[in-house]
């Protein structure tokens, strides 16, 4: 068991943007959130990250609890994650920012990276191999010199999860990685989370193409105003009333 | 002893007036462009300064206050063309380096034209000062009293009760909107800036009878002007009133109670308390702001 | 290193050389304040161009470290090295005592903090009475000594000043291509990914700035040492403002930026001072003044990322090195 939630709930002024969500994501599988806009997803995944804390309910990885943690040491844990609206360090290059992301991969302070003691050159020398390792298996290691701002949106978006996966992460969440992306990119993209599943790689993905959901997520899990409405395999998703419900009114099926 | 605190209250009183204008000029223009001008003071000492001179020509007082105004107003409205206008889009920290920027030139601008020296202004009306309670009240004070309220009123006015008054209102809080309307943003920035100038040339004419007015004083009076802002949360000119009184008040009893040296250490103390522990009231204000 | 920083600092090796040819004090005099800026804006630099947090008070932790030189030497004896250490640390202690609360604000309130902050401390300089020596300040400062060397000459401070600088150039070369460099430049660019990259934003930016007011200490220090005399009127918010012109004309978050910045506003200042005069008969600081204004609104508008990017040439890139060791990949 990776990652349980239990009972989370949070109001943001009178509303429940998220109410009582609990399930669980098992190591090495894609839990996928789906919902309609608004339904509470991203909020859900600031909570989990640590940016907004929840009012009630309990988070654990590997049962030790995440609640009241600042961001940074959910990072440090273990979790990574990815925006809806990009957050790429634009000006730096691509590698730089992979190299970013892997922050968490070595220790040295402040202090000792005024020196350049061969230990610090050893360290810089492996997090660049690795990044780069990264960025050729996401298919942007051409690409490694440019600034991140130079890519085309589909490259960033890809980008971005390269610089989540840095740190070698127990858990990625990717916040709508396929959105704005063309049919081609988001087959790539879908290939490339496939891959990532393959390799062991947990994640959490909130998408709104069922395509990318059904052919990637092993459990669905359901949101609508803040609550859980289904929990199951894609196919029990598919074929559930309350679902196609709150996508499309009655009478219809999903895909 | 109790004239003694009765003076310090007048002197509080009238220093915190100035400041009060200077601070509600400060927090319209910001509300209305989302700029902060540190170059307000600088719009007074000029205002001042160029009262000085003109009054030195014979021009009787009230045109010197006329054509003061008129003559900063323009120059508030030349730098915003000249600059604010030409950074459009640049973010807020860089808006405020042009106005530092800008705050620089002028000074160095009067430091050119009028000297070191110090100089004075007539007041408004004869007479002697009025004795209240054993203490005495300058009667300029009470034209400065009056400067603020009319400005209140008036801004008040402006905004309240006319229909470009409320044009201005809506363009701050929907810019889209604005533009859509036909309404002009540019516009309402220039004339933000001709009405900083006017007010603070306003400002400066009405405190240089009772001040020693020299080139150096705008920065001081700008910073202060904005502390006084800042404790009235920059959202509203009532608040900026209130926030300049309360400095004045407050520099005035330091100064005279404990050590006159600590008058400028006062409102920069506030400053940093307001920013520090209570920036809800200056930060609820900018997450207010659109433009 | 790569290639082309060391060329960089070879470059200035040789053109450092120079001036110990050519003996003239006022020569070194000049380079010693450009250098003591440079050490000063470096700091800065990596606050503002790097953590992208700005200061409009760093006129203050100049002064503070003068002041501490000179107070621990002429009115405690202690000996002027440690005295210079003290300098140095003094100014960092403050820095981390009002960093944590003062960074939490963003840009334009943090550019008003710390402008408060540098007026409060300009004050406390001309109030302070028996300890600051007021307004006239204090004078009598004892030549810098390291064992029986004494630093005595323009010449020995020109020496000093830079070697402290080039030492401070390697180091800074250092963070920026480390792990902290990176993580720097991230909390500028996007501090809501960063802290989700794990990187504790508050912490390094806290470190940044601390980092910024020791470096502005040391130079007080050594100034203290090199004037032998101080007072409040070098550590005014004019000050400030020119650190941050400084910064800003060589051009924020690169690395020769802040020494670039020095240079052009020294030199600037020097010019104005010759030629002002010439031109207009009778003249004097108040053109510096305005001119510097007009700088300051002109570079915010055309030319906000400064001379450097001007100068690419001496820009350190990662750019070109990735590409060669792709090829270079199986």
């Amino acid at each position: 068991m990776l990652l349980e939630l239990s009972g989370v709930t949070k109001h943001f002024g009178g509303i429940a943007a998220v109410k009582d969500i609990g399930f669980r994501v098992t190591e090495g599988s894609i839990v996928a959130l789906i919902g309609p806009n608004g339904a509470g997803k991203t909020t859900l995944f600031n909570i989990i990250t640590g940016t907004v804390p929840p009012e009630k309910g309990s988070i654990t990885i590997n049962g030790r609890d995440m609640v009241g943690l600042k961001p940074f040491q959910i990072a440090s844990a273990g979790i990574t994650r990815t925006f809806q609206n990009l957050q790429l360090f634009s000006s730096m290059t691509v590698l730089e920012n992979v190299m970013a992301g892997a922050y968490l991969r070595s220790k040295k302070g402040f202090i000792r990276s005024l020196f350049s003691f061969p230990g610090n050159c050893r360290e810089e020398k492996k997090i660049r191999e690795e990044s780069l390792t990264l960025l050729e298996n996401i298919g942007l290691v051409e690409t490694a010199g440019l600034f991140a701002s130079e890519l085309p949106f589909g490259k960033q978006r890809l980008l971005e999860i390269a610089r989540a996966l840095a740190s070698h992460p127990a858990l990625v969440l990717l916040d709508e990685p396929a959105a704005g992306l063309n049919p081609n990119e988001t087959e790539v993209l879908t290939d490339y989370l496939k891959k990532l599943k393959r390799k062991g790689t947990t994640m959490i993905l909130i998408e709104h193409d069922m395509q990318t959901v059904m052919e990637a997520a092993d459990r669905i899990v359901v949101l609508n105003f803040g609550q859980m409405i289904a929990e199951g395999t894609p196919a029990e998703i598919q074929a559930n009333p309350e679902v196609i419900k709150a996508y499309l009114g009655e009478d219809e099926k999903i895909a | 002893m109790g004239e003694q605190l009765l003076q310090l209250l007048f002197t509080g009183l009238t220093l915190g007036s100035i400041y009060s204008i200077i601070a509600l000029t400060l927090v319209t223009t910001f509300n209305v462009t989302g700029i902060l001008n540190l170059a307000q003071g600088e719009f007074v000492v000029i205002g001042a300064l160029l009262a000085v001179s003109l009054q030195g020509t014979g021009m009787p007082m009230i045109a010197v206050f006329i054509v003061s105004v008129i003559l900063v107003a323009i120059l508030g409205g030349l730098l915003e063309r000249l600059t604010i206008n030409r950074a459009r889009g640049a973010s807020s920290l860089s808006m405020l380096i042009i106005t530092i920027g800008l705050s620089i030139s002028l000074r160095g601008l009067a430091l050119l034209i009028w000297g070191t020296d110090t100089y004075s202004l007539p007041a408004f009306s004869k007479g002697g000062s009025l004795l209240m309670g054993g203490a005495a009240l300058n009667p300029q004070s009470i034209w400065i009293f009056a400067l603020v309220a009319v400005t209140l009123a008036g801004l008040y006015g402006f905004f309240e009760h006319t229909f470009w008054g409320k044009v201005v209102k809506a363009s701050v809080y929907n810019q889209t909107g604005a533009r859509l309307q036909g309404i002009n943003l540019n516009t309402i920035s220039f004339l933000a800036f001709v009405a900083a100038g006017g007010l603070g040339a306003a400002a400066g004419v009405s405190i240089g009878p009772i001040t020693m007015v020299t080139y150096d004083m705008g920065f001081m009076l700008g910073v202060k002007g904005f502390v006084a802002a800042a404790i009235g949360g920059l959202s509203n000119v009532g608040g900026a009133v209130i926030g300049g009184i309360l400095l004045g008040i407050l520099e005035s009893f330091s100064s005279g109670l404990i050590s006159s040296g600590l008058k400028d250490a006062i409102s920069m103390i506030i400053l940093l308390g307001v920013l520090l522990f209570r920036p809800q009231g200056i930060i609820g204000a900018i997450r207010e702001r659109k433009i | 290193m790569n290639l082309k920083s060391h060329k960089g600092l070879i470059l200035l090796l040789l053109l450092l050389i120079i001036p110990l040819m050519v003996e003239s004090n006022y020569l070194y005099g000049t380079l010693v304040i450009i250098g003591l800026y440079a050490i000063i804006v470096q700091g800065l630099g990596i606050l503002m161009g790097y953590a992208g947090q700005v200061s409009f008070g760093h006129a203050a932790f100049f002064g503070l470290g003068g002041y501490t030189a000179a107070i621990l030497t002429t009115r405690f004896h202690w000996p002027t090295l440690l005295a210079l250490l003290a300098s140095a640390i003094l100014p960092g202690i403050i820095a981390g005592l009002i960093g944590r609360q003062t960074l939490k604000l963003r840009e334009l309130y943090l550019a008003l903090a710390t402008l408060s902050f540098g007026i409060l401390v300009h004050i406390f300089f001309n109030e302070g009475g028996e300890l600051t020596g007021g307004p006239s300040g204090m004078s009598g400062i004892p030549n810098l000594s390291i064992g029986s060397f004494e630093f005595d000459s323009d010449q020995k401070f020109y020496i000093l000043v830079w070697f402290i600088l080039l030492m401070l150039l390697i180091g800074i070369y250092n963070l920026v291509h480390s792990r902290t460099g990176r993580a720097l430049c991230s909390i500028r660019e996007s501090e809501y990914a960063a802290e989700n990259a794990g990187i504790d934003c508050a912490r390094l930016k806290l470190q940044a700035f601390i980092f910024s007011a020791l470096l502005a200490g040391l130079a007080g220090g050594l100034y203290a040492f090199y004037v032998t005399f101080i007072s409040p009127s070098p550590f005014s918010f004019h000050t400030s403002v020119q650190f941050v012109l400084m910064a800003v004309i060589g051009g924020l978050g690169t690395f020769w930026g802040p020494v670039i910045g020095a240079a052009v506003v020294v030199a600037l200042n020097e010019l104005l001072r010759e030629i002002v005069p010439l031109l207009i008969p009778g003249a004097g600081g108040e053109y510096q003044i305005i001119i510097y204004g007009v700088i300051l609104v002109g570079l915010m508008i055309f030319q906000p990322k400064g001379l450097s990017s001007i100068g690419q040439f001496f820009r350190l890139p990662l750019k070109k090195e990735p590409t060669t060791e792709v090829k270079n990949r199986g």
